[in-house]
C-alpha cells in the first residue's frame, strides 16, 4: 500500500479523473440539449386522470405529462396538501393542462398521491390555437354557422377537412396583411419622407405636393381594395367551428379560424407520429413565432442570424486578411510589430460585452447619428441608422472576430515554406505576384479556418448583440421585396438572444421551455458542425504543409 | 510596328506596370493593415474618451457683474432664471420682480406684485425650486402666491422667411388667484413664512408678529361639470417652540415642517394631517455656542442642509431607529465655509446646493458624493442671496452692496467621487450607510446610487467560484492529457475540449439557470455529496485497479485511466443523488435549502454561486486546459527521459521535472482563464438573480459588472453619469483582461525561449 502510494498512482488517477469529469460534462451538456430538443416535436400522449384537490373534492384533469420528479413530503405539506403517508418523499408530476383561457393556469405540479390512474382515451384531442396556447378535450361535433354538420366518430374526418380549408384561408389573409399591405405602408412612408425631404430643402412646390397627394390617393385605393378582399376572407374563415368537451364536462365551441393545428395524439400510430414529427420540425424552422415567441417557429431568428453572420463575414474577411498580410509580409519585424501581434492576440480575450459597449457608443450613436443627420434628415427625429440595427451588429461582431481571422491567417502565412517564396521570386515574379499567385493560395485553407471559427463565434455570441441591434420580435426581416431589398438599418432576431429572451424574459417560461431546448439544439448543431469542419480543415492543412516542407 | 511596341512595353513592364502594381499592392496592404490595427486600438481610446469627463473637475466661468437698477431701500430676496438660463429673475422684499438678460444685464421687464390697498409686504418665502412658486407674507395676515411665467411666441423673421424668431415675454402669474390667501385669522402680520404649492394643494406655515405659529392649507377642487373651482381652507395653530424662530421650512410634499429656533434647535412637525399637526421632536443640531444661520431642504424634500455661524455645513435627515421611530440624524459634514453661512439654496432637481458666507465666498456642494465642487469669491462683502438656474448650469449671487454676479457652471457629474463609487454611502431614506447600485427609478427626485463596489465584488466572486471549479479540473486534466494519456485517447479528448470551448455561453447560461439551478435546489445534499465524493472515488478506483490481478489489467495498459473512470464517475454521481434524498430526510428535515435558511440562517437562492461556478467553470476549463496542456506537452523530452533513466517514477518525474519547468505556462493558462471568467456576461446574467449584494456565501447570487452593462446599457440615456459609468465598467473590464492576457502572453513567450534553449 505504501509503495503503491509512493509510486504516485493515486495522483495519476486523480488527474485522469479530471479529464474524465470534463468529458462527462461536455457530453452531458450536448446530450441534455439533444434529448430535450429532439423530443419537443414528438406528439406526447394526452392523459386523463382523476385528482383529489386540497379541499378534498375530486376532479378530472386532461393534459400532457411533462416532467416527473421526487420531492420531499415536507415541501408538499408546506404547499397545503394533506398527504397521509409514512414516506418522506413522493413523486410529483408537471402536467400541461392547456385551456389557459378557461382556467388561467397552463402548467401545474400535482403530487402523485393525489392523482388516480392515468388513462389515455383515443378520442382525446389536442388543439394548437393561435392564441391562448393549447386546448385539450374530447371532440364532440363540427359546426357550420353554429349548426351541427358532423357528430360522433364522423366528426374527426370532417373537422380535418374544414381545418385544411380554414388554414388555407388564413394563409391567404396573412399574405395580404404582411406582404401586400406591408408594401403599401412602405410606399406611403417613402412618399412621406420624400415630401419631407423637399420641405427641408425648401423646394416643395405646389405641383410636387399635388403629385404626392395623388400618389397617396392611389395607394389608399389599393389599400381599400385589399381591405375588402381581407374582409371577405375573414367572413369565410369564420364559417366553421368545433365543439369540444373539457375535463370538467363543459362543452366549448372553438372557431376553426383560431386553430393552427389539431391532432389525436393517443390514436396515432408510430408512422403517423414520425410524419407529425417531420411536419412539426419543418414548421419550427419555417414559421414565424406566436404568442410572445413561446410557440410557433423561429424562422426570423434563423434568418437574422444567418444574415448577420454573412454581413459580418463580408466585412471581417478582407480586413483581417489585409492586416495579417501587412503584419507578416510587409511590416518590418521588430519589437513594434511583436507588440502589435501580442495586442491583437489579446483582443481575442477581451470580454465580448466591451465590444458591444463600443459598438453602441461609437457605431450607433456617433457614426449612425452623423449618417442620419447627413442623409436621413427627413426621417428625424425618428432615427434611421442612429439606432441599433443589423449593420452595426455585424460591424461590431466583425471587430470582435477580427483577431481570430488575423491570427489564423498569420499562422497560415508563416507556415508557407521559404523555398516556395524564393522559388517564385527567383523566377522573376514581383513580391505582389508571389503573394497573390503562390503564398495566398497555399495559405487559403488557413484563412478559411479562421473565417469558420469567426463565424462559429459570431453565431453564438449574444452579449454584444443585446446592445447593438437584436430584438425579441422584429416586425420585418432585414431582407424583403421592397426596394432597396436589403434594409441594413433594421433590427433583427437572433437564435442566441431568442434563447435568452424566451427562457428568461417570457411570461410563460414553462410552456416555452421545450421550444428553447429545440432552439438551443439547433444553435449547438450549427456551431459544433462549423467547429468540426474548421478542425478537419486545419488538420488537413498541417499535413499538406508537412508535405511541402520536403520540397 | 504597333505590335512590337506593345510587346516592348510588356517586357519593359517588369520595371513599369508590373512594378507599379507591386507597389500599389504593397501600399494597399500597408494602408489597410495599418488602418485595421489603428481601428482596433481606437476601441480603447473611444471608451476612455467617454469615461474621462466624469473625472474632470466641474467648470465655472468667471463671475460677471450685471447691474440691475434697484431702489436703495430694497434688497433682493430671491434669484433664479428661466429654464434655458437666458433670463435672470430677481425678486425684492418690496415686491418688485425684475427680469433681465443674464448675459448683459439688460432689463427685459419689471413688475410689481399686485398688493391690496394699504397692505405691506412683511415676509417672503420660496417654495420648492422645482415648482417655481414663491409667496409674499403680508402685513394683514394674508399671503400672495406667485410664479414666474414665460410666454414663448414665434414670429416670422422679416429678413429670412425660412426662420422664426423666438420671443420670450417674461411676466408673473398668480397660480391661486390674484386675491391673497388668509393665513392668520387674527390678521397679524406674517413675520416669517414658508410655503409649498403643487397642483391643487397649497400649504403655508407662518410666524405671526406676536410669535404664534400658524398653519393654513388650501385644497382646490374643480367641479367636473361646471368647471367651477372651489377652494377649501384648513387653518390651525401649531404647538409653540422655545426661543426665537429663525427659519421655517416646509418640504415639497407638504408633510413635514422643520422650525429652526433658539439658535441651535430644529423642531420637526408632522403636518401630513392638516387638521391635527403634531410636534414630533426637537433636536439640537449644533453644539452650544454655535448658531444655525442658514438652512434649506434639498430637492425631493428629504434632507435638511444647515449652515452655522462658524461656517460648518452638514446634512440631516430622518432615520428610522431601532425603536421604529424616525429621528433627525446627522448624516455627513461637508467641507466648511470660511465665514458665517448666510444662505443656502438647493439645486432644482439634483442633490446639490449652493452656500454663501459673510466673507463673500460661495461654495457649490453635492450631498451624495460629499463634495465641495467649486468655491468662488465674490469680493469681501457678505453674500446675501444665492440662486440657481433650473438646470443648475448657471448660478446667481448677490452680496451686500454689490450688484448681481452670475456665472455659467458646467457640473454634469457631481455624483461621482471616490467615496460615492467605492465606499459606503448613506443614501436618503436608508437606515444606515451602505454599498448600493441603483441607477434609476420612476420618480424624478430619486437619488441615484452609483456604488461600483458591489458590482466589482460580484465580478470577483463569480470569477472566484468559477476558478474554484475550473482550476483543479483543467490543470489536472491538462497534466494527464499531456503526460499520461495514450495517443488514441488524445485524439478523442482534444476535439471534445475544442467543442467545449466553442459551445455558446448563452446555452450554458440557459442550462444553468433553467435546468441546473432547480435541479440542485431539489437535490442539494446529493450534489454536495457528489462533489465531495468524486476525488475519493478516483483514488479508491486506482487502488482497486492496483489490487486486480495483473492478467486482467495488463491488456488495457496505462494511458486509459480516464476512460476507465468515466463509468465510475457516473455511478458515484448516481449513488450520491439516490442517497441525497434519504439523507436530506434524515438530517435536514427533508428540505436542505429550507433547513439552511431556518436552522443556520444562511440565505439560499436558487440561482446561486454554486450554479454559476459550475457553469462558468465549464466555460473556462477549455481555455485553461489548452494552454496548460501545451505548456506541459512542450517540455523537452530529454529532460523527462533523463529523469526516468535515473530511476524516478513517472509521477516523480512529472512533479519534480515537468511541472517545475512548465509552471509559468500553467500560471499563464490560469491568468487567461481568469480573464475570461471576469468578463463573461451571459452565464451570470442567466444563472444568478443579478442582485447587487456583497456576500461571500456560495448559496447567494451577485451582480457582475458585465451583466450590469448588459441589463442597463440599452436604457441608459446618452451622456448621463449613468451612461458614462457603464462605459467606465466596460473600460475596467477591457483594461483588466488586456493586462492579464498580456502578462500571460509574456510569461508564455519567455517559457518558449527557455524551452528552445534547453
Amino acid at each position: 500500500m505504501r509503495n503503491w502510494y509512493k509510486s504516485g498512482e493515486p495522483w495519476v488517477w486523480t488527474t485522469a479523473g479530471a479529464v474524465a469529469l470534463s468529458l462527462i460534462m461536455v457530453y452531458a451538456v450536448v446530450w441534455l440539449t439533444a434529448a430535450r430538443g429532439l423530443t419537443h416535436f414528438w406528439p406526447k400522449p394526452v392523459a386523463e386522470v382523476t385528482y383529489q384537490e386540497r379541499s378534498g373534492a375530486a376532479s378530472r384533469l386532461i393534459g400532457e405529462i411533462r416532467e416527473r420528479e421526487e420531492v420531499s413530503l415536507v415541501r408538499l405539506r408546506e404547499q397545503g396538501y394533506t398527504i397521509d403517508s409514512k414516506d418522506l418523499f413522493a413523486d410529483r408530476y408537471l402536467i400541461k393542462l392547456g385551456n389557459k383561457d378557461l382556467t388561467g393556469v397552463d402548467f401545474k405540479w400535482f403530487p402523485a398521491p393525489m392523482l388516480g390512474e392515468f388513462t389515455y382515451p383515443k378520442d382525446l384531442l389536442a388543439i394548437e390555437r393561435r392564441e391562448w396556447g393549447n386546448f385539450y378535450g374530447h371532440l364532440k361535433a363540427v359546426k357550420e354557422h353554429g349548426n351541427v354538420v358532423a357528430e360522433g366518430p364522423a366528426a374527426w374526418g370532417e373537422a380535418q377537412k374544414r381545418l385544411a380549408r380554414s388554414n388555407d384561408l388564413f394563409r391567404q389573409a396573412l399574405r395580404i396583411e404582411k406582404s401586400d399591405i406591408g408594401k403599401i405602408n412602405y410606399a406611403l412612408e417613402k412618399t412621406r419622407l420624400s415630401e419631407r425631404r423637399l420641405e427641408i430643402d425648401g423646394t416643395l412646390t405646389d405641383a410636387a405636393k399635388a403629385g404626392f397627394a395623388q400618389e397617396r390617393a392611389a395607394r389608399e385605393a389599393d389599400y381599400l381594395a385589399l381591405q375588402q378582399k381581407l374582409d371577405t376572407i375573414r367572413v369565410a374563415i369564420e364559417r366553421d367551428s368545433i365543439s369540444v368537451e373539457t375535463s370538467d364536462g363543459q362543452v366549448v365551441d372553438i372557431p376553426l379560424a383560431k386553430v393552427a393545428d389539431m391532432y389525436l395524439p393517443n390514436a396515432m400510430s408510430v408512422w403517423q407520429k414520425m410524419g407529425f414529427y417531420v411536419h412539426k420540425f419543418y414548421e419550427f424552422v419555417s414559421d414565424d413565432p406566436r404568442e410572445a415567441n413561446t410557440e410557433g417557429g423561429i424562422f426570423p431568428a434563423i434568418f437574422g442570424t444567418v444574415m448577420m453572420v454573412l454581413l459580418m463575414s463580408a466585412m471581417v474577411t478582407p480586413l483581417g486578411i489585409m492586416a495579417a498580410i501587412y503584419m507578416r509580409e510587409y511590416a518590418k519585424p521588430g519589437p513594434v510589430i511583436r507588440a502589435i501581434r501580442i495586442s491583437v492576440n489579446n483582443l481575442a480575450g477581451v470580454p465580448s460585452i466591451v465590444y458591444g459597449v463600443f459598438g453602441l457608443g461609437f457605431f450607433v450613436y456617433v457614426l449612425g447619428g452623423s449618417i442620419d443627420e447627413l442623409f436621413f434628415a427627413e426621417a428625424l427625429p425618428a432615427p434611421t441608422f442612429g439606432s441599433p440595427g443589423i449593420l452595426w451588429a455585424s460591424l461590431t461582431l466583425a471587430i470582435l472576430t477580427l483577431p481570430v481571422v488575423i491570427v489564423a491567417t498569420e499562422e497560415g502565412l508563416s507556415r508557407v515554406p521559404r523555398t516556395i517564396r524564393e522559388g517564385s521570386l527567383a523566377l522573376g515574379a514581383t513580391k505582389a505576384e508571389t503573394l497573390w499567385r503562390t503564398v495566398l493560395p497555399i495559405a487559403s485553407p488557413a484563412m478559411m479556418t479562421g473565417l469558420i471559427l469567426a463565424i462559429a463565434r459570431a453565431a453564438g455570441e449574444v452579449a454584444p448583440l443585446m446592445l447593438v441591434g437584436v430584438v425579441k420580435l422584429a416586425p420585418s426581416l432585414p431582407l424583403d421585396g421592397n426596394f432597396p431589398f436589403l434594409h441594413l438599418e433594421r433590427k433583427f432576431m437572433h437564435l442566441g438572444f431568442h434563447i435568452y429572451d424566451v427562457g428568461f424574459q417570457s411570461p410563460n417560461v414553462e410552456a416555452a421551455r421545450p421550444l428553447v431546448y429545440a432552439t438551443a439544439l439547433l444553435l449547438v448543431i450549427i456551431i459544433v458542425v462549423l467547429n468540426l469542419f474548421a478542425i478537419r480543415l486545419r488538420n488537413r492543412l498541417r499535413e499538406r504543409m508537412r508535405g511541402l516542407e520536403g520540397v | 510596328m504597333e505590335k512590337i511596341e506593345t510587346n516592348i512595353s510588356r517586357v519593359g513592364g517588369y520595371t513599369g506596370r508590373r512594378m507599379a502594381r507591386d507597389r500599389l499592392f504593397k501600399h494597399v496592404m500597408t494602408f489597410g493593415g495599418l488602418s485595421v490595427i489603428i481601428a482596433i486600438s481606437a476601441i480603447f481610446f473611444y471608451l476612455a474618451s467617454v469615461v474621462v469627463p466624469i473625472f474632470m473637475p466641474a467648470q465655472m466661468g468667471d463671475l460677471q457683474q450685471v447691474n440691475i437698477p434697484k431702489d436703495a431701500l430694497e434688497s433682493s430676496v430671491h434669484l433664479t432664471s428661466e429654464e434655458q438660463a437666458e433670463i435672470g429673475v430677481r425678486m425684492t422684499d418690496r415686491g418688485s420682480v425684475t427680469f433681465f438678460d443674464l448675459r448683459d444685464g439688460r432689463v427685459m421687464a419689471e413688475e410689481k406684485v399686485a398688493l391690496p390697498e394699504g397692505v405691506d409686504i412683511a415676509s417672503f418665502a420660496a417654495g420648492d425650486p422645482s415648482q417655481q412658486v414663491v409667496a409674499y407674507g403680508l402685513s394683514d395676515g394674508r399671503m400672495l402666491v406667485l410664479e414666474q411665467d414665460f410666454k414663448v411666441t414665434f414670429q416670422v423673421d422679416p429678413d429670412d422667411h425660412e426662420k422664426d424668431i423666438r420671443t420670450i415675454t417674461p411676466t408673473i402669474a398668480y397660480p391661486v388667484g390674484n386675491e391673497p390667501l388668509g393665513i392668520d385669522e387674527t390678521g397679524q402680520a406674517l413675520k416669517r413664512l414658508t410655503v409649498q404649492h403643487s397642483g391643487e394643494s397649497t400649504t403655508a406655515v407662518a410666524q405671526t408678529a406676536d410669535g404664534r405659529l400658524v398653519l393654513a392649507a388650501f385644497e382646490s377642487r374643480s367641479n367636473m361639470i361646471t368647471g367651477e373651482v372651489t377652494t377649501e381652507r384648513f387653518g390651525i395653530e401649531l404647538p409653540p417652540v422655545e426661543g426665537e424662530v429663525s427659519q421655517l421650512l416646509l418640504e415639497v410634499k407638504q408633510r413635514d415642517l422643520y422650525v429652526v429656533h433658539g439658535g441651535r434647535f430644529v423642531s420637526h412637525y408632522d403636518v401630513m394631517n392638516k387638521q391635527a399637526p403634531r410636534l414630533l421632536q426637537t433636536v439640537a443640531l449644533v453644539p452650544e455656542g454655535e448658531t444655525i444661520t442658514a438652512a434649506t431642504i434639498l430637492s425631493g424634500g428629504f434632507s435638511l442642509i444647515i449652515g452655522t455661524d462658524q461656517g460648518k455645513v452638514s446634512q440631516w435627515f430622518q432615520v428610522r431607529g431601532d425603536d421604529n421611530v424616525n429621528h433627525l440624524t446627522h448624516i455627513r459634514s461637508f467641507k466648511p465655509m470660511a465665514g458665517r453661512v448666510t444662505m443656502i439654496t438647493p439645486e432644482h432637481f439634483r442633490k446639490g446646493f449652493l452656500a454663501g458666507d459673510d466673507k463673500g465666498n460661495v461654495g457649490l456642494y453635492y450631498a451624495t458624493s460629499n463634495r465641495l465642487i467649486l468655491k468662488r469669491s465674490t469680493g469681501s462683502e457678505p453674500v446675501r442671496v444665492v440662486g440657481f438656474a433650473p438646470r443648475a448650469n448657471a448660478v446667481l449671487v448677490e452680496s451686500a452692496g454689490n450688484a448681481i454676479q452670475t456665472a455659467r457652471v458646467e457640473n454634469d457629474y457631481p455624483e461621482i467621487s471616490f467615496s460615492s463609487l467605492w465606499q459606503k454611502v448613506w443614501y436618503e431614506s436608508y437606515p444606515e450607510p451602505e454599498y448600493n447600485w441603483q441607477s434609476s427609478a420612476a420618480t424624478s427626485d430619486f437619488e441615484p446610487k452609483f456604488s461600483v463596489a458591489p458590482l466589482t465584488f460580484g465580478t470577483l466572486k463569480a470569477a472566484f467560484y468559477a476558478m474554484l471549479v475550473a482550476i483543479p479540473l483543467a490543470v489536472l486534466g491538462a497534466i494527464f492529457a499531456a503526460y499520461f494519456m495514450s495517443p488514441r485517447m488524445r485524439s478523442v479528448v482534444k476535439p471534445s475540449i475544442e467543442i467545449m470551448e466553442a459551445l455558446p455561453t448563452v446555452i450554458l447560461g440557459f442550462l444553468a439557470g433553467l435546468w441546473l439551478a432547480p435541479w440542485v435546489d431539489n437535490n442539494l445534499a446529493g450534489t454536495l455529496m457528489a462533489i465531495f465524493l468524486l476525488p475519493f472515488s478516483f483514488v479508491i478506483t486506482a487502488y482497486v485497479w492496483h489490487l486486480l490481478p495483473q492478467r486482467l489489467t495488463a491488456g488495457i495498459g496505462s494511458g486509459w485511466e480516464a476512460a476507465l473512470l468515466v463509468p465510475v464517475i457516473l455511478v458515484v454521481i448516481y449513488l450520491a443523488i439516490q442517497l441525497g434524498h434519504p439523507i436530506e430526510a434524515a438530517f435536514f428535515g427533508g428540505n436542505m435549502p429550507h433547513w439552511l435558511t431556518n436552522e443556520l440562517g444562511i440565505t439560499y437562492e436558487q440561482r446561486n454561486s454554486l450554479v454559476v461556478g459550475i457553469a462558468m467553470g465549464f466555460a473556462v476549463i477549455p481555455t485553461i486546459f489548452s494552454i496548460a496542456e501545451d505548456a506541459v506537452f512542450s517540455v523537452p523530452k530529454h529532460l523527462t527521459s533523463g529523469s526516468l533513466a535515473l530511476g524516478a517514477t513517472p509521477w516523480q518525474t512529472l512533479f519534480f521535472v515537468v511541472l517545475l519547468t512548465a509552471s509559468p505556462g500553467i500560471f499563464s493558462a490560469i491568468m487567461v482563464g481568469m480573464g475570461r471568467a471576469v468578463g463573461e456576461t451571459m452565464i451570470v446574467l442567466m444563472a444568478t438573480g443579478n442582485t447587487a449584494v456583497m456576500d461571500l456565501s456560495i448559496f447567494t447570487g451577485f451582480r457582475t459588472l458585465s451583466a450590469n452593462i448588459g441589463v442597463e446599457m440599452p436604457e441608459a440615456a446618452v451622456g448621463t453619469t449613468h451612461y458614462r459609468l457603464l462605459f467606465f465598467s466596460a473600460l475596467v473590464l477591457f483594461v483588466f483582461t488586456f493586462v492579464v492576457n498580456t502578462v500571460a502572453e509574456l510569461v508564455r513567450h519567455r517559457l518558449r525561449e527557455k524551452y528552445s534553449s534547453l
